[in-house]
C-alpha cells in the first residue's frame, strides 16, 4: 500500500497544481535548488558529527554506555541502540540526523532498531532550537514551562516510537 | 555552546577509553572513515531530497498550506483563545503550523516568528500560557510526510522508505497531545 504513496503524491501535486495554474515544472526545479541549500547546510554538522561517533564507537566507548543505559531502556521498551539519539535529538537538528542514519545503516534501516530510529527523526522537531529561535525573536527572557512541556512531548514520542513501530511492524 | 561540550566530549571519551580498551590504534581510521562516509550519505541523499523540497514548493505554490492553515482556525481558536481574537495573529500561527505539518521549514520558521512577536508584545520578557503553548506546538508539532528521513532510508537501500507513516502520525500526535497537556497542567501550578 505505502508503495504507492510516492507515485500518488506526485501525480496529485502536479495535477492539483497544473489545475490552480501553478508553474508546477519550475516550482519543483526551484524547490529542488533549494534542497541543495539544506544539503549544503547539514553536510558540515554530518562531517564532524559522524567523525566524533565513529571514534566513539571504535574506542569501544558506545558500547559501554549502551550497556550502561540498555536495562532501562529496554524495560521501556525502546531499543537500546538508540540511546544516542535521545540524546541529541532535542539538541541538533542535523546532528540526531547524522547519530540515525548512521545507527540505520549499521543495524539495518528495516530492523526494530533502525524503523525505531526513523520514527523518532520523523515524528519530532528540535526541541531547543526551537524554543530558541521563537523566544529569542520575541524578545522572551522567562521560557516559564516551555522546555519542561516540550520535554515531556519528547518523552512520550520516544516511548511511542518503539510502540508503534512494534504495533505496525510485527517481525 | 551544548553541541560543543557533546562533540568534544565524544572525542576525549574516545581516546580514553581508547586508551583503556586497547583500540587508540583504530581511532585514527574511523575517524577519517566517518568523515568519509558523511559526504557519501549527503550524495546518495540529494537526488530524493531534492526531488521532495521540489514537490513541497509546488505544494506550497498551489496553495494546499493555506487551504490546510484555513482548516486550523477553529482548533487554534479554541486552543489559543486570547490570542485569537486578533486576526492576524491567528493568520500567522495557523499559516505556521499547517507551513510546519507539510514539512515547509523555510517557510514555517519566518511565521512563526511573526506570531510569536505578536503574542509577546506587552508581556515584559515572560512568556504567556498562550505563547508558552504555541511554542510547545511548534517543538511537538505533526509532519505529514517525514521527507528528510524517508529520503536518508531510501539513500540506504530501503524499499519502501514511506512504510513508517503511519507509525510517525501515530507517534507524533500522541507527542502533541501530551505537550498540550503538559503545558496546560504546568500552566496551572507554574510560579512566577
Amino acid at each position: 500500500m505505502s508503495q504507492l504513496v510516492i507515485p500518488a503524491i506526485l501525480c496529485a501535486v502536479g495535477l492539483y497544481g497544473a489545475i490552480r495554474r501553478v508553474d508546477v515544472y519550475g516550482a519543483l526545479t526551484k524547490g529542488a535548488e533549494e534542497g541543495l541549500t539544506v544539503l549544503l547546510r547539514i553536510l558540515p554538522s554530518l562531517v564532524a558529527l559522524l567523525t566524533a561517533i565513529a571514534m566513539f564507537r571504535a574506542s569501544g566507548a558506545m558500547e559501554w554506555f549502551a550497556g550502561l543505559l540498555s536495562p532501562l531502556l529496554t524495560a521501556l521498551g525502546i531499543p537500546p541502540e538508540t540511546a544516542p539519539l535521545l540524546i541529541i535529538r532535542p539538541i541538533s537538528g542535523s546532528g540526531a540526523l547524522a547519530v540515525g542514519a548512521e545507527l540505520m545503516e549499521r543495524c539495518g534501516v528495516d530492523s526494530y532498531a533502525g524503523r525505531v530510529a526513523a520514527v523518532m527523526l520523523g515524528s519530532s522537531e528540535t526541541t531547543f532550537y526551537t524554543v530558541a529561535i521563537y523566544c529569542g525573536a520575541a524578545g522572551i527572557v522567562k521560557t516559564r514551562y516551555t522546555i519542561p512541556a516540550a520535554l515531556c512531548a519528547d518523552a512520550a514520542m520516544f516511548l511511542l516510537a518503539a510502540f508503534a513501530v512494534r504495533l505496525f511492524f510485527t517481525s | 555552546m551544548a553541541m560543543t561540550w557533546l562533540w568534544t566530549g565524544m572525542v576525549a571519551l574516545s581516546v580514553v577509553f581508547g586508551a583503556m580498551t586497547g583500540n587508540l590504534g583504530a581511532l585514527g581510521g574511523a575517524a577519517l572513515e566517518g568523515a568519509r562516509s558523511a559526504v557519501e550519505l549527503c550524495v546518495s541523499l540529494a537526488g530524493v531530497m531534492c526531488l521532495w523540497t521540489g514537490v513541497m514548493e509546488v505544494m506550497n505554490r498551489s496553495g494546499l498550506s493555506a487551504l490546510l492553515a484555513r482548516a486550523f482556525r477553529p482548533l487554534l481558536r479554541r486552543l489559543l483563545p486570547r490570542s485569537a481574537e486578533d486576526e492576524e495573529t491567528l493568520a500567522a500561527v495557523s499559516a505556521n503550523l499547517s507551513a510546519n505539518m507539510l514539512g515547509l521549514g523555510n517557510a514555517a520558521t519566518p511565521l512563526g516568528i511573526r506570531a510569536a512577536q505578536r503574542m509577546a508584545r506587552g508581556s515584559g520578557g515572560a512568556a504567556s500560557d498562550e505563547l508558552c503553548l504555541f511554542v510547545v506546538l511548534n517543538t511537538a508539532s505533526v509532519q505529514l510526510l517525514p521527507t528528510t528521513v524517508a529520503s536518508v532510508r531510501a539513500a540506504l537501500g530501503c524499499a519502501d522508505p514511506f512504510d513508517i507513516l503511519p507509525a510517525v502520525w501515530l507517534t507524533s500526535a500522541g507527542a502533541l497531545a501530551v505537550g498540550v497537556a503538559a503545558a496546560k497542567l504546568l500552566a496551572r501550578v507554574w510560579r512566577s
